[in-house]
This record gives C-alpha cells, structure tokens and sequence, in this order.
C-alpha cells in the first residue's frame, strides 16, 4: 500500500541509518492489541467520587440564582462545588505564552455564553448519584439573546459574547485581526488578466477520538495531588491547573500514559483543575470523565470557518495577486483560537509563490461551544480553500489543473508572503510523482522542472 | 440519472511545530548498569507510537538496538518539560531533544570505553550491535554491556546526558506579518477518484493516491499507519463528518457515533500512499511532521473531484449528499 520513492532527492540523504528506516514492530502495539496497555481510567480507587456538571440549557443567559440545596441532600453526595469554591475563577489557557486576557469562568458565576457551559460540580459515590443530584440543581436564569453567525456577530448592534474582550472579536496587537501584507495587490489585480472571489465555509468537526476526555485526581498523604489524566500537554495542563487552584506547581504530580486519540481535542484544560479541587475539598479521589454525548458537543471541536479568497490570474497561469479574508469561529471564548487564527495567516498563499498578498485573519466569538486545536489548526480549511480555489482559477483560464500548480508551485529561495524565504520544497516533485502514481499527464517541461535553487 | 465518474487534485504544505508559541521539549537519557538506555521524558503519546520513534532515534544515536531502549514518559515528576503533543512536533522537537541528550550520553561512554582499552574515546565508534570498538580495527572492542558495568562499577561515571531543542518563539510583525510560524514544511499531492450518483448525491470514493514528502521515514511502517489513518480522515471530513450539520444553525447535533457518521469498513476508498524523502536541514535525521498534513489534500481533491463528476462546485465542508442533491437541483434549474 506504501512505497517509498527513494529515487527523488536521493542526493540529498546518506541512506546509512541502521535503527531508523527501518519499519521495527511497536514496542507497544502488543499490549493495545491484546487489551493489557493501561489507560487513565483503568485505575480504581478506594472511596473514589464521581463528579457531573450541571450545564447551561441556554446559548446565553444571565444568572440570577443558584440553589444546591436539594442536590446536596440527595443520598449519595459529597460535596457540590460553585464558582465560590475555585480559587482564581477566571482563566484562558494560552495565558502561559502572554496571550490573554482570561475570559472564561471554570463555573459560571454570572452568565453563560453557550448551551453547555459548566454551571455547577455535584460529587457522588456513584455516576447515577451524582447525575440524579445534578438533576436537582435549580439555576435561575435569565434568558439574553444569542448570536451565532459569525458575520451577524461581527455587524453593528449584535448581542456583546464574551465582555472580557468587549468586542465579538480578538484583539490581536495589530487590530481586529491578524495582518499579513506583501507587495502591492491592489496593483497586481490591476495587471490581472481576471480576477476570482469566491467564498468557502466549514462546520465544526470533532476530534472523536475513541477514549473521551477525563481524568483522576488523588489526594496522597503527603498534601500532594497525583492527577492521572489523558491531556495532550502535561506541563501545560499542570501549569494552568496550578494557577486555576492557586496552588504551587510542586503540590502537583501529573501522570499520563497511553492516550486513546487526541487530534487536539485533549489540550484544553477542562477536567483537571476542578477534579483536583474536588479531591482537595473532600479529601476523597475524584473521577471526572466525560460522556461521549459530553465529547461530541461540550469538548471543543474544530472551528467552523469561512473564508474569502480574491485572486489576480494571468492568461499564462501565473497567479499576480490574492487577497484573503478568513474567519475563525471562536465560539464563546479563546482556548487555542487566536493562535489557529493567526497561524492561518501565514498559510495563505499555501506553497505556490505570489507577489502580491493581503492576508486578514479573525478570530470571532459566538454563543457556541468553544472551539480549540484540532489536527491541522488554522490550516486544514484553508486548504480546502485555496485548492478548490487553485481549480477554479485552472478551469477559468482553461488551464489543465495539475499544470496550472507547477506554473506557481514555490521553489527553493523564493519568498513567501510572511517573509521567510522558501527552504526544502518538495512540491514539484510530490506533484511530478503524482502525474506518474495517478496516470495524470502533464507536459514534459513539468517533469523536468525541480524545487532546487537555479545554480 | 446516473452514476458519474470525476477525478481531482490537490497539493498542499503544512508547517512542523508552533514557533508562534515558543517551542521547547526536553530529554533525559541514561544507562542502566548493563547498557540499557533510559529515555525520560514528559511528552505523551497519543496512540500514534511515539515512544517507539524516541526509542529508535535514541538507539541509532548511541549506537544499541532500539529494544535496548526504554521510554520513561508523561511523568512530570520525573520528566523534563515538554510544551505537548500537537502541531506535528513530536517526532521533530522532541525527536531532537532525544538526539542531543543520546550524544551526550554517547560521548561518556565512550570516555569508559577509552580508559578501559587504554584509546582515545576519538577514535572509537559504536557498531550499532552493542560493541565498541577502534575506526578500522574491530577486533580492538570492548562491549557495551562491560562499558556500563565499568562505568558504574569502577570508573565511577554516570553515562547519561541531557537533550533540550528550543525554537524561539516568532512574534508576528504588525503592519506586515512578518514571522516565523515553523522551522520546516512537509508536502503533498493527492489524486482523488469519484463516483456521483445524480439522483441521490451520494459520492463514493474510488480510489485516492497520495503523494507525502516527509523528510524522513524513520520508522517506514509506522508512516503508513499514519498516512493511511490520515488519508482517511480526510476523506471523512470531506464527506461526512461535522458537529453541527446545519451551521450556523445549532439543530440536529449529534450526540454518539450513530449521529455523528464517518466513512465504516465499507466506504474505504482505495489507497496508495508514495512518500518522498528530502532530509529538513533541522529535523532529527531529516524527518518533518507529517501527522497533520496527511489528512488535508484529500479534502479539496474531492471537492474538486466530485466538480468533474457532476459539474457543482460545494464550497461548504462537509460535501453531504443533502447539499450535492439540492446544487444538482440549481444546476438544472438554471
């Protein structure tokens, strides 16, 4: 099914590895396939808790009361934790790099911002007693309107998401968004034989990976926490754990292992701080793992996006200008999406070379589930725009689409609109093997051509 | 109304690491005392095999077999800081890290091996079967297993070594976007082939055929399992896959994998898979990141694919049969 194509770029590479390149079995592959690989939640312990969230019914509302009275008599109940109980309330997680401000609440205290949001912590001895003690949590809420489209969000009078931000967008240092400029591409739709815009849109898509999100927390008896978890980034998540529960990182001991599938969906810091508050308020483990149903629609998913693309052809396929509006769908607060959103700018004119680019990238909140990092952040559907663009642009100049991608395909040295020269293109030869592999002719000046610097 | 057969291209690149963050992972690597390697890190393997990869990239850096090669990982108590698992920088930063602590460790072996055959640890190399012994004069040798027990035991030195790859993070210029969002770029081509039934908008993937360019197969069997798996997955967003099937729209949101749907054994398209290697000047013997990238052409391929087919360009993800019915429906309107 696979083959190596050894014979491109061959000089370039010493073939002399002995351990490497060689297709050795996983060392670890007996265990997944036999059943004995341990996971997080394989571990039991005595006197273990299991914690349920009491979530937001509405997009949007503001809270007048919370009552967890009748919940806390329910057999079976430990504990059940509010907003009151978690020490620095107000986190974002990319705080750890400088990006902020913290606009999202651990437990809602005051409004929620989508159908979803973590309200209320109920701690049982049993999931069905923790769930039937959820059921009798009252929250008064009052019901605010919610905006879910992201042009609507972005248009004058829309209902504000998230006032952390004050405005249904993220304020980069450059503005409203995120700005890539090269050369003059008002001159190079001038010079253009035909101009294209066309706009391209995605709904959000979930990592699904086969073990859900959750982790467990362990009070030891040295006032330390052992936190057994699936997260994707240990230290991230212990880093931001520590500053949620104001507590010292050296307090923290986090374990990892195996991982059931991440796809980004298990870098965002949902589980860990809260189940180890848990277990510091009850001095009991605490077991918090999310249903699937909590997976597919609480967990956060792919950014639904939309973006714009204008671009300058000439009759001979070189394309002299491209303009790019995208959008990022935020939902109702930032997790990873000002970084996806800015990481999109840079990949605008994916790997051909254009002279002329004007590239903004925003990042927009809705009264949706928030959106993160999901394989292929900030580029997957930029991808789909720009190469269902590139077959549009071939078929308008009635150019053979593979051909019309060698004409622009970038090549060693060449600049880029973010201003980093080209180094180690492959796209050409990736293109020429793809002729071959699919019985897709191209002229033979194509075959000759090469990503190496003319010398 | 038929079935209508179109084919589509696309080719894209995809950055390795996340310089826009900062980019740091460490590695700790010692010898246990009879010449077993202990790799210690923080980093978490999500199922794709990455204590596999550090542990060969560690043996061919010291020169043992990679089962002589354990990987001590996700323990922050005992493992150095690694920023995670994500943005296709596993193999390549952590990968790296493993590199400079494994040659660290190396250059103390061989010191051992030096005094105990009374050389100079220059003039020494490792075979890559457990022995070390003199450039050019093999029967000169000494074992790796004896070197530890020496080194432990007599020499009194620790055979181990610390690894640290550190990409500085990039702050975007703000007037122009100037920055450094990663260190290198993979690439890739595929060609996908589909058939449209006109009366239903249904699309079955015939056949795609992809083109990865990698940097470096390190471990060639567990590339396919990724590039298949990847393939496949966008193949799935294509087609299939999306939390909310009206958006903006919030109805009809699924809730397990009977709602949600993705492609079964039965809709598996066939794949080929050809990878190309060009070494990164930065990567751990040259190897990029794949991870991401390998799930992103098929997704415009189809789309340009199931144009050829059916002459209706879908411009919304995921290409359901519900939005191909109804452009048909514009189609012959018009």
């Amino acid at each position: 099914m696979m083959r190596l194509a050894k014979e491109y770029f061959a000089d370039q590479r010493d073939d002399d590895l002995k351990q490497l390149g060689v297709g050795l079995q996983r060392s670890d592959v007996p265990g997944h396939v036999t059943g004995k690989t341990t996971y997080f939640a394989d571990r039991n312990f005595p006197r273990m808790l299991h914690l349920k969230m009491v979530r937001s019914p509405h997009h949007h509302a503001r809270i007048r009361s919370i009552d967890t009275s009748e919940a806390e008599k329910h057999p079976g109940v430990a504990r059940v934790l509010t907003h009151k109980d978690v020490p620095h309330n107000v986190y974002t997680i990319l705080i750890l790099i400088q990006v902020g401000p913290e606009d999202e609440q651990v437990l809602a205290a005051d409004k929620v911002r989508w159908k979803g949001e973590a309200v209320v912590a109920v701690l049982a001895d049993s999931e069905r007693a923790a769930n039937e003690a959820a059921a009798k949590v009252k929250v008064d809420y009052e019901v605010l309107p919610a905006v879910f489209d992201m042009d609507e969000a972005l248009a004058p009078g829309a209902p504000l998401v998230n006032e952390y931000h004050g405005n249904n967008y993220y304020t980069y240092d450059s503005g409203s968004h995120r700005k890539v400029r090269f050369g003059d591409v008002e001159q190079g739709f001038a010079q253009a034989d035909f101009v294209l815009e066309e706009t391209y849109r995605s709904s959000p898509i979930e990592q699904a990976p086969t073990e859900t999100t959750g982790c467990i927390a362990v009070p030891e008896g040295n006032d330390r926490f052992t936190c057994y978890t699936n997260t994707q980034a240990m230290f991230f998540t212990l880093d931001n754990t520590s500053i949620i529960l104001q507590m010292p990182g050296h307090k923290l001991h986090f374990v990892g292992g195996t991982v059931g599938g991440g796809f980004g969906g298990k870098v965002d810091v949902t589980v860990e701080p809260i189940a180890i508050l848990a277990a510091k308020l009850t001095g009991r483990p605490v077991s918090f793992i999310y249903t699937r149903e909590e997976e597919m629609q609480i967990s956060s998913p792919r950014a639904a996006e939309k973006i714009v693309i204008k671009d300058g052809v000439m009759k001979d396929g070189r394309i002299v200008a491209r303009y790019v509006k995208g959008y990022t769908d935020a939902g109702a607060y930032s997790r990873h999406s000002p970084y996806g959103a800015q990481k999109g700018a840079a990949h605008y004119p994916g790997p051909y070379t254009i002279p002329n680019v004007w590239a903004d990238t925003y990042c927009v909140y809705t009264n949706r589930t928030p959106s993160s990092a999901m394989r292929g952040f900030g580029v997957t559907i930029a991808d789909f725009a720009l190469e269902v663009q590139m077959d549009k642009l071939a078929r308008l100049i009635s150019m053979d689409p593979l051909e019309f991608r060698f004409i622009n395909a970038y090549r060693d040295g060449d600049m880029k609109a973010h201003r980093q020269p080209t180094e180690g293109a492959a796209l050409i030869e990736c293109m020429q093997e793809a002729s071959k592999a699919a019985n897709w002719p191209v002229a033979e000046k194509f075959l000759k051509m090469s990503s190496y610097k003319e010398t | 109304m038929a079935i209508r057969r179109g084919r589509g291209v696309a080719a894209v690149n995809y950055p390795t690491g996340m310089n826009l963050g900062g980019d740091p992972s460490q590695a700790l690597v010692h010898s246990t005392p009879t010449g077993n390697f202990m790799v210690t890190l923080s980093s978490v393997d999500l199922g794709q095999g990455l204590k596999q990869i550090m542990a060969q990239i560690c043996a061919e850096t010291i020169g043992v077999s990679a089962d002589q090669v354990t990987i001590d990982t996700a323990d922050t108590d005992t493992g150095p800081h690694c920023m995670g698992t994500f943005a296709s920088r596993g193999t390549h930063r952590i990968g790296n890290a493993v590199i400079q602590a494994a040659t660290e460790a190396k250059q103390v072996m061989l010191e051992v091996a030096a005094d105990e055959l009374e050389v100079n640890a220059s003039d020494l190399e490792t075979d890559g079967a457990g022995n070390i012994h003199v450039k050019g004069a093999p029967q000169k040798s000494i074992s790796i297993f004896d070197t530890a027990l020496a080194a432990h035991f007599k020499r009194g030195r620790s055979i181990s070594g610390r690894g640290m790859f550190l990409i500085p993070r990039s702050f975007p210029e703000v007037e122009t976007g100037a920055m450094k969002p990663s260190t290198c770029y993979a690439h890739a081509c595929t060609v996908a082939e589909v058939d449209v039934d006109d009366e239903t908008g249904e699309v079955t993937v015939v056949s795609v055929k992809n083109v990865f360019e990698i940097g470096r197969a390190l471990n060639p069997k567990m590339v396919e399992q990724q590039l298949v798996g990847g393939s496949w997955m966008g193949i799935s967003h294509a087609l299939y896959e999306t939390t909310e099937p009206y958006y903006p729209n919030r109805d009809h949101r699924g809730i397990d994998f009977n709602q949600y749907l993705m492609p079964g054994p039965g809709d598996l398209a066939e794949t080929e898979i050809v990878v190309l290697e060009r070494p990164a000047a930065d990567g751990p013997y040259g190897a990029k990141g794949p991870g991401e990238m390998c799930a992103n052409p098929q997704i415009p391929a189809l789309a340009n694919a199931i144009f050829d087919a059916v002459g209706v360009r879908i411009d919304h993800l995921p290409i359901t049969p519900e939005r191909v019915l109804r452009a048909l429906k514009a189609q012959r309107a018009a």
